[in-house]
Order: structure tokens, then sequence, then C-alpha cells
């Protein structure tokens, strides 16, 4: 079991008000992912989950019993730091052994758990190293490995994976879904990476300010953003905001249109510009295109190869069922 | 950088440093030797010019045969070891009180340190005639004010004072040392052990010692060297008697007061010979924390 509530929940650090009370329920199982920018309190709010800073107002259930003036240890929850935070002076068998040992396990009982968690992260066979002389993926699946031996009732990462090169990321991520597909524990995943939200979470959190600007599925925070923040947030690259004339046409303060949603043609559209810097992946081909619609270009992105030159002249058409409606104050207009 | 020519002008440019230190050392431990195998009573006239007597082994067996000898390596040792055991247990405890967050926590951190400045004699005066003084000092009057007899420190009590005195130079160092040692601890490896259940006794005794122990190794290391030469401590206090008297003390005593250079000269190289066994047992207990 693993349902953890927050009701109400702020935290001020002083007379600065990080988080503004706030209400969140993640079910058992779930993976929640909270993603925001750097300082919108998606760490802090994790902290308060974990017990290592105390709420300012409000309560924290887990499994439906205050956990509030809990302490850390106590909240059945395993964290995953940014740094690792391994125990550099231990062996990885004494790191994973460690949280087992402070609860006065038995040996065989320790050795056993060890051996289990060492099979599933595939380090049979470092657990006699220290951390200072393991890769940064394998220190990373150390600190999983001393997370997952307690058997909590909810897994907190940290921004685990911000430490690793791009390709190890990539592999990371995998590893780690896979783990919550197989033991099924809750998981709640803080990052800055909407990439990472997206393809991993169940469930993702977007924070701003210490505020929660939408939950829910990434597909939902994909099609339907709530407002111009997650518009702008989700999606790689970036989804185009458009102010002023062209937005009015269509009854909007604001319209937003991802780079996929757009055509691009040399002979005929709604909007016409140049092209300015373009981005080839192989797979897609990205322009910056300059246009009347906009004073910032565009992001417009063409599956496979094109080959447009700097500065040529094109047309752009959004595809009317996927341009995106928001009103003065953001929000968005259905 | 490291071309042929880079390293020859290295070598050359470091060449008076290593000269001044070779002669440094060199020369007065080989005037030590000369002197330890020497007949030298200045007061009886022996004089470098007129040439010395050659006495082989005899200063050395002399030295060592001394009621004095084995008393003052005992005594040396004791105050090292005490010195030792109270600067970094109390070292380690001020370093994390002064790690905290505190109001004025920069004034305290440079009263703290304060005691490292004053120089040995200026500090054991002041400990002897202010605080351990059997009728005006501070302690003989804490003493009266609970209608006790005041202690005669330096008399009574006279190798544990002159340890405490010693420990309260040598305390601000080594609180210094560990103190910044402490900082560089990761916040983040305390707050994984507090999530994975140890009490705060566990997560000093896990995480924060081990941590510390290179720290610890360098204090008790670099304290040794200083502490196996106290002197001034012990000079302006008992003058050696009551117990005090070091081999640092002990070769004073045959140098200046018995004007038996030879003697002194021989109880010098036992000095060395000491100092080299302290550090090799030190080098074995805690000399692998500075590995890696």
């Amino acid at each position: 079991m693993g349902q953890i509530q927050l009701h109400q929940v702020s935290k001020s650090f002083g007379a600065t008000e990080v988080i503004p009370p706030l209400d969140l329920t993640i079910e058992d199982g779930e993976f929640v992912v909270f993603v925001g920018p750097s300082g919108c309190g998606k760490s802090t709010l994790l902290r308060l989950i974990a017990g290592l800073e105390d709420v300012s107002a409000g309560q924290v259930l887990i499994d439906g019993l205050d956990a509030t003036k809990v302490a850390p240890a106590k909240r059945r929850l395993a964290m995953v730091f940014q740094s690792y935070a391994l125990y550099p002076h231990m062996s990885v068998r004494k790191n994973i052994a460690f949280p087992l040992r402070m609860a006065k396990l038995d040996k065989a009982d320790q050795e056993e758990r060890i051996a289990k968690a060492a099979a599933v992260l595939n380090l049979t066979d470092y657990l006699d190293r220290r951390p200072g002389q393991l890769s940064g993926g394998q220190r990373q699946r150390v600190a999983i490995g001393r997370a997952i031996v307690r058997e909590p009732a909810a897994f907190l990462f940290d921004e685990p994976l911000s430490n690793l090169d791009a390709a190890l990321r990539v592999g990371m991520r995998l590893e780690i879904s896979e783990l919550h597909k197989r033991l099924k524990t809750t998981m709640i995943y803080v990052t800055h990476d909407q990439v990472e939200a997206m393809t991993m979470a169940d469930k993702i959190v977007v924070l701003n300010s210490g505020m929660i600007e939408q939950v829910g599925s990434p597909l939902e925070l994909y099609l339907r953003p709530r407002n111009t923040f997650v518009a702008g947030f989700i999606g790689s690259p970036m989804m185009n905001l458009i102010d002023g004339p062209e937005a009015e046409k269509l009854g909007a303060a604001t319209i937003g249109v991802r780079p996929e949603h757009i055509d691009i043609s040399k002979t005929e559209g709604i909007w016409t510009g140049t092209v300015g810097v373009s981005e080839h992946l192989g797979s897609d081909t990205f322009f910056h295109v300059l246009t009347d619609a906009a004073p910032e270009p565009l992001t417009v992105r063409a599956a496979g190869e094109m080959a447009l030159d700097y500065g040529a002249r094109v047309h752009l058409t959004p595809r009317p069922a996927q341009v995106h409606r928001f009103d003065a104050n953001g929000l968005r207009i259905e | 950088m490291a071309t042929a020519h880079s390293r020859s002008a290295a070598r050359i440019m470091m060449a008076p440093a290593v000269f001044v230190l070779l002669v440094w050392m060199l020369v007065p431990l080989s005037m030590t030797l000369f002197f330890s195998f020497k007949k030298f009573l200045p007061l009886r006239g022996d004089s470098i010019g007129r040439g010395l007597d050659w006495v082989g082994f005899a200063n050395y067996a002399r030295f060592i045969s001394s009621s004095s000898f084995w008393p003052s390596v005992v005594t040396t040792l004791l105050i090292v070891g005490g010195v030792l055991v109270i600067t970094v247990a109390l070292g380690i405890l001020l370093g994390i009180l002064l790690d905290q967050p505190m109001w004025g926590q920069g004034v305290v951190r440079i009263l703290v340190i304060a005691p490292f400045f004053v120089m040995p004699t200026v500090s054991a005066l002041v400990w002897k005639n202010l605080f351990m003084d059997p009728v005006n000092g501070f302690l003989a009057h804490v003493w009266r004010a609970f209608g006790a007899t005041p202690v005669e420190w330096l008399s009574q009590a006279s190798l544990p004072s002159i340890v405490l005195i010693v420990s309260w130079e040598w305390l601000p160092f080594a609180t210094l040392i560990l103190l910044t040692a402490i900082q560089s601890l990761d916040s983040e490896q305390l707050e994984a052990a507090e999530m994975d259940g140890a009490s705060s006794p566990a997560r000093f005794f896990y995480i924060v010692l081990p941590h510390l122990a290179r720290a610890i190794t360098i204090v008790i290391l670099i304290q040794t060297i200083f502490l196996l030469s106290i002197f001034a401590e012990i000079f302006v206090t008992t003058g050696g008697a009551f117990g005090t008297k070091t081999l640092t003390y002990l070769i004073y005593q045959r140098v200046l007061e018995s004007q038996n250079v030879g003697l002194g000269s021989a109880g010098g190289v036992y000095a060395i010979i000491l100092a080299n066994i302290v550090a090799i047992f030190l080098m074995r207990i805690v000399g692998k924390n500075l590995d890696a």
C-alpha cells in the first residue's frame, strides 16, 4: 500500500511562501512525476512528503494515516537523491544493507534481500566495491538498491538522472519504468525534464512557483493543456504561442500550435515567412520561421528530411483542430 | 608544460629552497651526532677550538641509565596522548556545535580560534597565575566559594594541569580542521541516513565519524610533531618538577643546567628515535586513512 494525500499543505521559509496551500492525491501504485522549471518548489514538495522538511501548515496522509509529525524513517518511504548520497566509506553491499542494519534485521534475512536487490539491478558483481570505484549509472543503481531493500510504501526520486550523460539517462529511464512495472509500488519522481515526465509518468503534476498548474496523464497534458504555462512547458520543441491579431481572429487572447501541427509548404498557406535556422535530425527537420503572425520565429516540424535554404519564402498552415485557444488570463478556452 | 626544458628549469628554481632546507636540517643533525660522541663540558674548559675528546657511546649509556630517563619518556607520552585525546574529542564536539546555524556565528568562531594565537609561554603564565594559583587564582576562588581547600594545581595535579594548558592551546587547531571537514560533509548523505532509519547517534558513528577519519588523522599527526617537543609550558609552570619532566626538558637540563653538551646531544638522538617510534606507530594506526 502506498497512497499519499496532501491536504492544504503549505511551506514557508521565513516570510517567503514557497508552496501555497495545495491538495494532491497520489494513488497506490501510481508513477507520479512532479515537473516544473528550476525553483518551482517540486523538490521542496518531495521533501515535505519525505519528512525532511516540516510542513508549515496542512497534513500529509500516508495510507489514510496522518504522517505530518512522523519522523522520516517511520514513514515507510525510500528516497533516491540527486547526488545518490551513497556512503563513500562503505562497500556497495554495506550501502544497501545500511537501512536493514538500522532496522535490526537478522543477518540471513539481510543477505537474502541484498542478493535479491542486487540481482534485480545487475549489481551482483560489484557488491564488494566502494561507490568511488563505480560509474555514474552503477552508483544510481546502488542508490535504487538501497531504496528497494526496505520494501517501502513509496519511492521518492529527486532528479535522479540529472547527473548522468544523455545515453545513460535514456537507459536508466527505461530501467526505472521497468522497475515500477515489476514492483507496482507508488513512485514519486521529481524532474525538470519534461521528456522524462512524458515517458515515465502515469500522472504528471506540473508545478510553477509552488502552485499546481495541472494534474493529468501525459497525453491529457499534451492534448489539453489547461493554461499557457502547461502548454509551453509540455512538448518538445516548445509549443508556439501567438498573441495579438492572429489570436483575436479565433476569439482568443493567445493561441498555441505545436511545431508538429503546422504544415509547411512552398506554394500556399495562411502565414508566410522566411526560413531561419533549420535543425536536421534525420527523423525530423525543425525550421525556425519568421512570419508576420508573431514577432518571434515559429518552430515548425517537418517529418523526415526536408531541405529549405536559409531565407527561403515559405507558407505555414496550422491544423485547425489542433490549435489551442487561451483567454486573457492564460486559461484554456474549450 | 612538462617538457624537458620546463622540468630542468623547475629543478634549477627549486634548488635554492631545497639547499636551504637541507642545510637547516643536516647541519644541526650532524652537529648533534658529532657532540653526542664527545666529552664537551664548557665550564670545565672544553671547547671546539682546543679539540674534544672522543668518548664513544659513554654519553648514550649515561643518558639512558639516568633515573630520570624512563620517567621522562613516560611523561612525554602521557602528555602527547592526553592532549591528543582531549583535543580530538572536544574538537569534534565543538566542530559540530559551530557548524550549527546560530546568531553571531562568525564572532564565536573567531573567539574559539583565538587561543591558538597566544604564545605558549604567555598562555602557560596566564593559566599559572590567573587560574591555577592556589592563593589568588580564579579556580582557588571558586574552590573557596564552596568552602573547599584550593587545589595546588601545579604541584598536586601537575601532569593533568599541563595537559589541560596544552590542550587549551591546541583545541582551536583541532576544532578548525575538524570544523572544515564537517562542513564538507554532503548533507544529502545525512538525510539519506535519516530516511534509512538511522538515529542521530547512529548517523554520527556511521556517517560523520568515518567522514572525519582523514581530518582526525591529520590533526593527530601534526599535533604529535609539535607536542613531542613542548617546552615553554613546562619551563614557566613547574620547571620540570613534580613529575612533569619530559624528554625535551631533560635534554634542556643536561645541556644548560648541567652544562654537559655531549650528554644532552645523546639525549637529542634518543628524542629523534622516540619521535620515529611514535611516528611509525601512528602511521600504522591512522596512516591508512590518508590513502585514496
